[in-house]
């Protein structure tokens, strides 16, 4: 059983949306509840097992069928993948809590194709064959664009629209890229391509950069890197929040591919191609940040402004990544977590927000007062020290530790400016948000208690189990950052990696 | 037949990226089915050209390489569940918001010109 731990992440989500879509969950809205956060649970427990296991014995490669890798399609289950499929597993939680308060209702198939969702995103994580991360991608794009329409009206048609198309056409250049690499390399599987990269010579240089820099251009449209950034804030601003909320994973998704293929495929030891995306990387994500900061700034109502956030936090994370040292990449892995539950506890705590203040939504303007400014007050201003990087919260040991991991670097000279004043931004936007959305009513007292749309309790689990998650990253600083570390060296670690893979995949 | 393959593809991706360029869903679908077509050329091309040779050991003297062939069959499927998604949903949208345009809705110079 326990070498097959590594398949299980992407089994026990598949089997949760098969079994939810059958009789009697599929029929009984109450069972179907209960079996959705319960198979959510049992996700999360698989996944924290598998953390353990990697974190005490090593990177797991599991070859599916026993194939042996580079023949065969291998799962890599190493720091870094578990960790992100864990945090996959614990907004998958929140998720399907969340949804259980009315959510759900309001189109078919949440249950079903938020846990196919988590199957591509945990997939995506963990596979070690380029191929089998296209697939992956596939399918967790196919459950997120049933997602985006689930209970939508007419504005949310054409976003999903012009997502769905902007996403077919990564695809094809994704496979584009593909079929280069392919062809030069004669292997998809990403440790083996990392080995035969070395070795190239002559026009098939020229020709695996084309495939490289195309790849690029794929992971920017699904991480939302500048220029390809333009459908994220319109997409998960007319996305249900529970479903943007979840959303939030899927930039990360992108940026972990970013990760995997510009550090050790065209990373240091890729000879003439080392390092090939990092003038790109670089100065894409510097001007991510500022276009993100100025979103934000921009915003007009909470949710847009959260999406700008994540925006922000992506051009951040890419910036790290193209730093491409060891404490640059632990710091990205910190920032990583915290940056993906903050953004997705903003989303839920803007739509708890819009639901008890009426007409005006979750618009940044006076209106009437919420009905339970305690709780949703706690709630926001706990994110937003957070999100703002504030002491005492997660954001602040991020912020510091990202700042000092590019200071002896050369490129300080550009990133502290830059990312210090969009930071300065995010503090005026959240607190004029804030300071509006809280204490700015238009009549002193809350809706009739018709009308007042109290948090139901599973809203409130799922809110706090986000925004708690951020004192815990703190009061647990020293282990995770230990963790963070142990991941960063592991994805440096060139010839680890690929002799892991290549001999050591029984 | 090198350059007639490559010329098949540049064509087909050209016609692809013309009509994903256009206003309404309609050309925009038909291109995307173009760009798959030209994809799926594309990666059966990855494996080199050669004739005679079977993906399978022992039936030909000289092999193919049969990744790319399976890797276009799972390229084929994946493209023809999404094109089916994407014709839905410009239907949908075409329902929804009363026309056929991208961004929803027509300016009047659009109306007049037919595309933006």
């Amino acid at each position: 059983m326990i070498q097959h731990l590594t398949s299980l992440p992407i089994l026990l989500p598949m089997l949760a949306g098969v079994i939810l879509l059958m009789p009697p969950c599929g029929k009984n809205l109450k069972i179907r509840r209960v079996a959705s956060v319960v198979f959510a649970l049992a996700t999360l427990c698989v996944s924290v097992l598998l953390l353990f296991q990697v974190k005490n014995h090593g990177s797991q490669v599991y070859a599916i069928g026993d194939w042996s890798a580079p023949f065969g399609i291998v799962m890599v289950a190493d720091p870094l993948s578990v960790l992100l499929v864990t945090l996959t597993a614990v907004l998958g939680v929140a998720c399907s809590l969340y949804a259980c308060a009315g959510d759900d209702e309001r189109g078919a198939f949440f249950h079903p194709l938020m846990h196919f969702l988590i199957l591509g995103v945990n997939g995506a994580f963990l596979t070690g064959d380029m191929f089998n991360l296209f697939v992956f991608f596939e399918v967790l794009l196919i459950a997120s664009y049933a997602l985006l329409m689930h209970g939508g009206d007419k504005h949310n048609t054409r976003a999903a629209l012009q997502y769905v198309i902007l996403n077919l056409v990564g695809s094809a250049v994704f496979l584009i890229a593909l079929g280069t690499l392919y062809g030069v390399l004669g292997t998809l599987n990403m440790a083996d391509m990392a080995h035969k990269v070395t070795t190239l010579h002559g026009d098939d240089i020229y020709l695996a950069k084309i495939g490289g820099l195309l790849l690029l251009v794929v992971f920017a449209l699904k991480g939302a890197l500048l220029p390809l950034h333009l459908w994220l804030p319109n997409t998960y601003a007319t996305a249900l929040p529970v479903v943007a909320a979840l959303f939030a994973i899927m930039t990360k998704v992108g940026v972990y591919s970013m990760m995997r293929v510009y550090t050790l495929v065209f990373g240091k030891n890729a000879g003439e191609l080392s390092l090939m995306a990092q003038g790109w990387l670089w100065w894409l994500a510097i001007a991510t940040i500022i276009v993100g900061a100025i979103g934000v700034l921009a915003s007009q109502d909470l949710r847009k402004l959260t999406a700008n956030l994540v925006i922000v936090s992506v051009g951040t994370l890419v910036a790290l990544v193209a730093v491409q040292s060891v404490q640059a990449s632990a710091a990205a892995i910190y920032y990583l977590v915290h940056s993906t539950l903050v953004s997705a506890a903003l989303f839920l705590i803007a739509d708890l927000i819009a639901r008890q203040r009426g007409k005006v939504s979750d618009r940044i303007t006076a209106g009437r007062p919420v009905a339970q400014p305690l709780l949703l007050g706690g709630g926001f201003i706990l994110a937003a020290i957070t999100v703002i990087g504030m002491p005492p919260l997660s954001g602040f040991v991020a912020k510091i530790w990202l700042l000092r991991a590019t200071f002896e670097t050369e490129y300080v000279m550009v990133f502290w400016p830059v990312y210090l004043l969009a930071s300065l931004a995010v503090l005026m936007a959240i607190s004029k948000a804030g300071s509006t959305l809280f204490w700015h009513n238009t009549t002193a007292k809350p809706a009739d208690s018709g009308e007042q749309n109290l948090v139901h309790p599973a809203q409130c689990c799922a809110l706090f189990l986000l925004v708690l998650a951020s004192p815990m990253m703190i009061i647990f600083a020293g282990p995770l950052s230990d963790y963070a570390l142990f991941t960063a060296t592991e994805l440096h670690n060139f010839a680890g990696n690929v002799s892991l893979v290549l001999e050591g995949g029984q | 037949m090198e350059l007639l393959y490559a010329s098949c593809v540049g064509l087909l991706v050209t016609c692809g990226v013309f009509l994903i360029l256009r206003a309404r869903t309609f050309p925009v679908v038909l291109g995307l089915t173009m760009l798959s077509y030209a994809v799926n050329l594309f990666l059966f091309s990855s494996g080199r050209l050669a004739l005679n040779e079977a993906a399978v050991l022992g039936y030909s003297e000289a092999y193919a390489d049969p990744l790319p062939q399976a890797l276009v069959l799972t390229a084929i499927v994946i493209g023809f569940a999404m094109t089916a998604f994407v014709v839905i949903l410009a239907i949908r949208g075409r329902a929804d918001l009363g026309n056929d345009h991208v961004n929803g809705q027509e300016t009047s110079k659009n109306k007049t010109k037919g595309k933006a």
